[in-house]
């Protein structure tokens, strides 16, 4: 064990688990968006599917990184016009449509694999970039500022979602229609359109979230994603609907994970043993949803439907 | 009648269009549609192997689907199918691995039951979450699908691990099960097998208690109006809690199939839930949905469901287009049904409009005149 306490081991466990937080982190500020605005997405994990498809293809073949990201980010916005179009103008059950949003992007990034692509074939992965001057800071330099651009983007968009949510009239009106839309629309705030737009948000940041993900390992397989999105969303609860409850659930995500792998790489503990650890954030998760669920009252209308009547 | 009959039209017409759908991604792949339908229903039904193929496939569906109903009906979405699978898969298995040598009419009821137990308690949790600290159950149970598959992985590289794996290679799965636990075959030179059976006696069985039994009534109560069936004496949280042990224990009957039917009979994982269960709990949602939340209606919608997946994979036999196209298709399917019911509201609202124009003109007309 002492092998893993030294403190260049933990420094590097630390900044590969904020590395790995990158795509829940990403995923869960757009979904805890369109929460405020009363739209539950269930399907951010089949968004992340497509995009994450998206963003890899588009990025073998062109080999640009650039290209990849924006390809993601297009392949969430459509998927956002589609989630808007069920949402709003269909009202369908939230709970159920995402759970098809899931199987779709499932089931269609796993048959375009297969017909575009076939085997897994490695592209160039994202690479680091290290913030001059901070990167030399000791401890902090290697733990916070040697990642790649997508990392710094979601952790600068933190205090950007907070911003939006809480200072402008936009993030006003998402709140207005999450909590009380009939109030919010007898005020002549359009509560379709706000949340068409919120959903629009959330759905682009999931793109995003697959974007980073692939291209993050440098690979795609079919369910790259393995329920990363399912648990985007319950980061939103675990954060309490806050940008920074978010991102503290999307840490503890990341380092748990990291810690397991270097325990498991390390040979510090058996195989079977990093399972059960690997099981930690859901519990807390879990345990964090019975606090929640007790303490902090939800967007009031979240999965509620509007119409007037 | 009017309303009774766009009930029914309207879903079929949200499935047809989203096989239309289907279609257009078959061409966008560069085959004939009409050969893919061909391919696709010869594949499910073309022959008795097949049909009997399609029985199998359509058993998990089935399950997990008559489990949604249950909840659905006291008002609980459970989407933890998955989990629940795992959990009953693991406990039956469990179970059969502890006492190998158990006569066949002893040790199949003895696995069903630990299935429907494990995934059952895996069903409560949730059910007592929501009931007593108010959380979630969409939230939770898809947490409790993440465990579970630790769960698994922890279990089938660990304690349940073949001997053969632990000095060879260490794939994780569990020894071949003795065949006196297989389900037994019924139909020789096909897959059919008791599962089938088990299927549908749970779906006439779940229809039975939620229709023809006190405890039912009680579960429908709470669905329907929670403050009333409070009101004449009904505990709430202790049916939300039923609700969701029956529903739990079905989907780990759904995992007691799965094990006890393979081929290879044994449990095996890839480190997904999807790897074992190939996303059942998931698609019985979609096989639930079409049967319109009924147990008995989704014992055909499970079925032709079934008949999907298994067409799926003649189709990438016969046209090389990749089977996960079921799955996708499963996706819309799902995605339409639920949008279909504003689509028969402002049907509806179409047929009652000339009714309600020539109600609100009169008055301006006579004001006119």
């Amino acid at each position: 064990m002492s092998d893993f306490f030294t403190l260049s081991v933990l420094v590097a466990t630390f900044a590969s688990g904020v590395r790995l937080a990158t795509p829940y982190l990403l995923a869960g500020l757009g979904e805890t968006v369109g929460q405020r605005s009363g739209v539950l997405n269930l399907g951010v994990d089949g968004v992340m599917l497509l995009s994450a498809f998206g963003a890899y293809w588009t990025s073998l073949e062109t080999g640009s990184l650039l290209l990849g990201v924006g390809a993601g980010l297009l392949v969430g916005l459509v998927m956002g016009v589609v989630y808007g179009i069920i949402t709003v103008i269909f009202q369908a059950e939230q709970g159920i449509s995402g759970i098809g949003i899931y199987l779709f992007g499932l089931g269609f990034s796993d048959l375009l694999f297969e017909e575009m692509v076939g085997t897994p074939t490695p592209i160039k992965s994202l690479p680091k970039y290290s913030i001059p001057g901070l990167s030399r800071l000791p401890i902090l330099g290697e733990a916070l500022f040697e990642h790649n651009l997508m990392t710094y983007a979601a952790f600068l968009l933190v205090p950007l979602v907070a911003l939006l949510l809480m200072k402008t009239t936009f993030g006003m009106n998402v709140r207005a229609v999450g909590e009380n839309p009939e109030a919010a629309d007898s005020l002549g705030v359009s509560v379709g359109l706000t949340r068409f737009a919120a959903i629009m948000v959330g759905n682009g940041m999931a793109g995003l979230a697959g974007a980073a993900l692939t291209l993050g390992l440098g690979i795609f397989q079919p369910n790259l994603t393995q329920g990363l999105g399912f648990i985007a969303v319950a980061l939103v609860y675990f954060g309490a609907w806050r940008a920074r409850g978010v991102m503290l659930g999307a840490l503890l995500y990341g380092i748990v994970a990291a810690v397991v792998l270097q325990l498991k790489a390390r040979e510090l503990i058996p195989l079977e043993a990093s399972d059960l650890a690997a099981m930690a954030p859901a519990v807390l998760t879990i345990v964090a949803l019975v606090v929640v669920a007790g303490r902090i009252e939800a967007p009031a209308a979240l999965t509620n439907p509007f119409s007037r009547h | 009648m009017i309303r009774r009959a766009l009930g029914a039209v309207v879903p079929v017409g949200a499935a047809l269009v989203a096989f239309l759908f289907g279609a257009i991604m078959i061409v966008a792949l560069g085959a004939n549609p009409i050969d893919g339908l061909v391919a696709m229903l010869d594949g499910a039904f073309g022959t008795r192997e097949r049909l009997a193929t399609t029985a199998v496939r359509a058993t998990p569906l089935l399950l997990v689907g008559v489990g949604i109903c249950v909840a659905f009906r006291a008002k609980v979405i459970n989407i933890g199918g998955e989990g629940q699978i795992v959990i009953g898969a693991l406990a039956s298995t469990a179970v059969a691995l502890a006492v190998p040598g158990t006569p066949k009419v002893l040790l199949l009821p003895m696995v069903i039951v630990a299935g429907m137990v494990g995934g059952g308690f895996w069903g409560a949790i949730p059910g007592a979450l929501k009931a007593y600290a108010s959380v979630n159950e969409i939230l939770s149970t898809i947490m409790l699908n993440l465990v579970a598959v630790q769960v698994m992985n922890y279990l089938l590289r660990g304690p349940m691990i073949d001997p053969l794996e632990v000095e060879g290679s260490r794939i994780p799965q569990t020894e071949r099960l003795t065949d006196n636990a297989a389900l037994p075959t019924l139909l020789s030179g096909t897959r059919l097998h008791l599962g089938v059976v088990i299927g549908i006696t749970a779906a006439v069985a779940a229809y039975v208690l939620l229709w023809r039994t006190p405890l039912g009534f009680r579960l429908r109560a709470v669905g329907h109006n929670p403050n009333a069936a409070r009101a004449s004496g009904i505990s709430v949280e202790r049916s939300i809690v039923t609700a969701m042990a029956i529903s739990g224990s079905l989907s780990g009957l759904a995992g007691v199939v799965l094990v006890f039917g393979s081929e290879s009979l044994r449990m095996v994982t890839d480190g997904s839930a999807a790897g074992f269960t190939s996303a059942a709990g998931f698609n019985g949602i979609v096989a639930a949905l079409f049967g319109a939340l009924h147990p008995l209606w989704t014992i055909p919608s499970a079925f032709l469901f079934g008949g999907l997946l298994t067409g799926a994979n003649n189709l990438q036999r016969v046209l090389q287009i990749p089977s996960p196209l079921a799955v996708a298709l499963n996706g819309i399917v799902v995605v339409f049904v639920v949008s279909s019911g504003r689509v028969r509201t402002w049907i509806e609202q179409r047929i009652r409009q000339p009714v309600d124009d020539r109600g609100a003109s009169a008055p301006v007309a006579g004001g006119g005149g």
